[in-house]
């Protein structure tokens, strides 16, 4: 009979204002236990204030097939980034 | 018994509890269940080493006779020890240690909060870091008393017998002498038969999630925060933690 | 190293993506979980993964065996914390190595009836509390060596999962020799407890590294897919070189009558360490071998109705859930 605990992905906030990161993975049979698992495995050195947990199976990833139709494109919308555009040092700091 | 001897023995057994019970908690590094549960006890033993540093340091400052927390942990024998029964009792299994744990923390997180308003302020500003952590222990080790008591029919079973078998250690803890009554007048520890009811409200919840029943007996064994007389484990469990210090007296570490 | 003497898988790929593949890792890009790879890559970093998460486990056991007698109450919280970090590192790996299809449960009973080894260091006992100083700054010392520079590895969870464990493990090392100078400048008899525990343990770290493997052709594969990043002989020189002097430090002799420094390459001659010894333990004949499987299998053992008591409870919250909705 196999009984392995589900695997959970673990993301943390680790100071306030800042968004949740992944940090890694743990096994827990339930949500309650994977928020405490990770509470015990990955905030041991003072790394979080907040923790997130999902369970893998339930994260839906882009394929790494469609790297070229999905991010590719956006690489010539250089017109999206502020160092496009060419504004003399007089008009001052913007 | 003057104040300051009360006092001293208070946080003798304040300091002997959680250095007994850290020490079993930390007999399980490496041999857990699961990777998860080896981390997390660590955590809680290393939560319970670290209040036995100070409540034993307080209570060697307060002795005044120039023992450190160190002297007072490994160079003391059995007798000299104040900690409860329950908590020197062995590991046995791991729904045994939980439901120890369990039973030990319901005690504990009832005593910090009552102490976190102790009039002596050295006291209160430990209890008030201890609770945190305590709350936590308390939190993790229902939840996996619960989960187990109403989990399969053997951890039901297992659990069960736990609780039974430790059941005759409660008492224990909620049985006032006079060292309590000197601390509780002397406005630093709670009233231990108030915080029984809170106490048994707790577990009555726990244990009915559990699915596990409470023994019929209220007979409690006594002798550990006395000292008069300790269970066998307790020697044992100092052969070893003792060892260095009495083998190579005067060496430093 | 952890993982010592892992040998590569051979790969029949299609030669086209293969080099696209390895074209990849020259770059420098990380290799992630789903994104096409060789198959001996991947069977390769299980093994290695996996051999290096079973190294931490079972690490646990020599340096737990102190946990319970260490000598004040500082000790026992660092050396606590560190054992935990160990599995902690362990988890981390597993994790790792769960990315490439294998489970953990899997790993794990491949560990225990001896399908998948750990590392030979820890089939040695630790009889006195020097070898608490020794393995802190011995062996994790030679560990270090190897993670450090693991921490490029080609493979993305492996490589995230070094970095966290260096920054974790930059404390043990030092741990350990703290201990070791308390030793070293402690009575006679705690001079005479270091001295033995580097005596005991000087040969086993140096085989930590494994056999010379400058002409396997395993290590050459591992070596361009970037899962092993230097051969055993550099980064055994390194460990030499860099422990001598700490030795010295302390006033301890390193047991190896030949070692002497070698101005023309820059680094100690020292002794090769007993291989045949080496290959007893790795086959199962050091002194602990038998003892630390049992060890580990007999917690795996103790903890199944653990395991599927709490897998159970939590069904059966889901089933009362799904029901009040």
């Amino acid at each position: 009979m196999k009984h392995e605990w589900p695997l959970w992905e673990v993301f943390i906030r680790g100071q306030h204002g800042l968004n949740h990161r992944h940090v890694g993975s743990l096994h827990a049979p339930d949500a309650e236990m994977a928020l405490k698992n990770a509470r015990d495995v990955y905030t041991r050195r003072n790394e979080g204030v907040s923790i997130w947990v999902v369970e893998a199976q339930h994260i839906t990833a882009s394929s790494p097939s469609e790297k070229g139709p999905l991010y590719e494109p956006s690489e010539s919308k250089v017109y999206r980034h502020p160092t496009f555009f060419d504004i003399p040092d007089e008009a001052g700091h913007m | 018994m003057t104040d300051q001897t009360a006092l001293f023995e208070y946080l003798l057994r304040l300091g002997d509890n959680t250095l007994v019970l850290g020490h079993r908690v930390s007999e399980w590094c490496g041999h857990a269940p699961v990777l998860e549960e080896d981390i997390a006890l660590a955590n809680t033993a290393l939560d319970l080493i670290g209040q036995t540093q100070m409540w034993l340091g307080l209570a060697g400052e307060v002795e005044g006779a120039g023992r450190s927390a160190d002297d007072l942990a490994m160079l003391r024998d059995v007798w000299d020890f104040r900690n409860l029964l329950l908590v020197e009792q062995p590991n046995g299994d791991f729904g045994q240690t939980l439901m120890r744990q369990c039973l030990f923390d319901a005690f504990h997180f009832e005593l910090l909060t009552g102490l976190t308003h102790a009039s002596d302020d050295r006291i209160a500003a430990i209890a008030a870091k201890a609770l945190k952590e305590v709350t936590y222990h308390l939190d993790r080790s229902s939840e996996t008393v619960i989960g187990l008591g109403d989990g399969t029919e053997e951890s039901h079973r297992r659990m069960q017998a736990a609780l039974d078998l430790l059941w005759p250690y409660v008492g224990e803890m909620f049985t006032p002498d006079a060292v309590d009554d000197a601390m509780h007048a002397a406005g630093i520890a709670p009233d231990l038969i108030a915080m029984r009811a809170r106490y048994d409200a707790r577990l009555k919840t726990i244990l009915s999630e559990a699915t596990l029943t409470k023994p019929d007996s209220s007979y409690a064994q006594s002798g550990g925060k006395t000292g008069f007389r300790h269970t066998e484990h307790l020697g044992h469990m100092l052969t070893q933690m003792q060892w260095l210090q009495r083998a190579y007296p005067g060496a430093t570490w | 190293m952890y993982a010592q003497m892992v040998t590569s898988e051979a790969t029949q790929d299609d030669p086209q993506k293969l080099a696209q593949f390895q074209a990849r890792i020259d770059a420098g890009e990380k290799i992630e979980p789903k994104e096409w790879m060789p198959e001996g890559y991947r069977k390769t970093l299980i093994r290695q993964i996996g051999q290096h998460a079973h190294s931490e486990i079972v690490g646990q056991l020599p340096e737990g065996n102190w946990i319970t007698r260490a000598p004040t109450l500082e000790r026992k919280a660092i050396l606590l914390a560190k054992v935990q970090d160990e599995a902690g590192h362990g988890l981390y790996l597993y994790c790792a190595a769960e990315t490439l299809g294998v489970s953990r449960d899997e790993l794990t009973e491949m560990l225990l009836d001896g399908r998948m080894k750990y590392s030979s260091i820890f089939n040695y006992p630790t009889l006195t509390w020097a070898d608490m100083g020794a393995v802190g700054w011995l062996v994790d010392g030679a560990a270090i060596m190897n993670q450090v520079p693991l921490q490029r590895t080609s493979y993305g969870p492996y490589s995230r999962a070094m970095v966290r464990i260096c920054k974790e493990e930059s404390f043990h090392q030092r741990q350990g020799y703290h201990i070791m100078m308390k030793m070293a400048q402690g009575t006679e008899a705690q001079k005479k407890m270091a001295q033995d525990a580097l005596n005991r343990f000087w040969y086993p770290s140096l085989m930590m590294f494994g056999p010379s493997d400058k002409d396997s052709v395993h290590s050459a594969q591992s070596m361009k897919w970037k899962i092993k990043m230097n051969t055993n002989d550099e980064l055994r020189q390194k460990f030499v070189d860099q422990t001598v002097p700490q030795a010295e430090f302390l006033g301890l002799t390193v047991p190896d009558k030949t070692l002497r420094w070698n101005d023309e390459k820059g680094g100690y001659d020292f002794a090769e360490p007993d291989w045949s010894e080496f290959f007893e333990v790795i086959k199962g004949n050091g002194p602990c071998n038998t003892e630390r499987l049992a060890a580990r299998n007999k917690a795996w053992d103790d903890g199944a109705w653990v395991r599927d008591g709490l897998m159970a409870h939590a069904a059966k919250k889901r089933a009362a859930k799904l029901a009040a909705e």
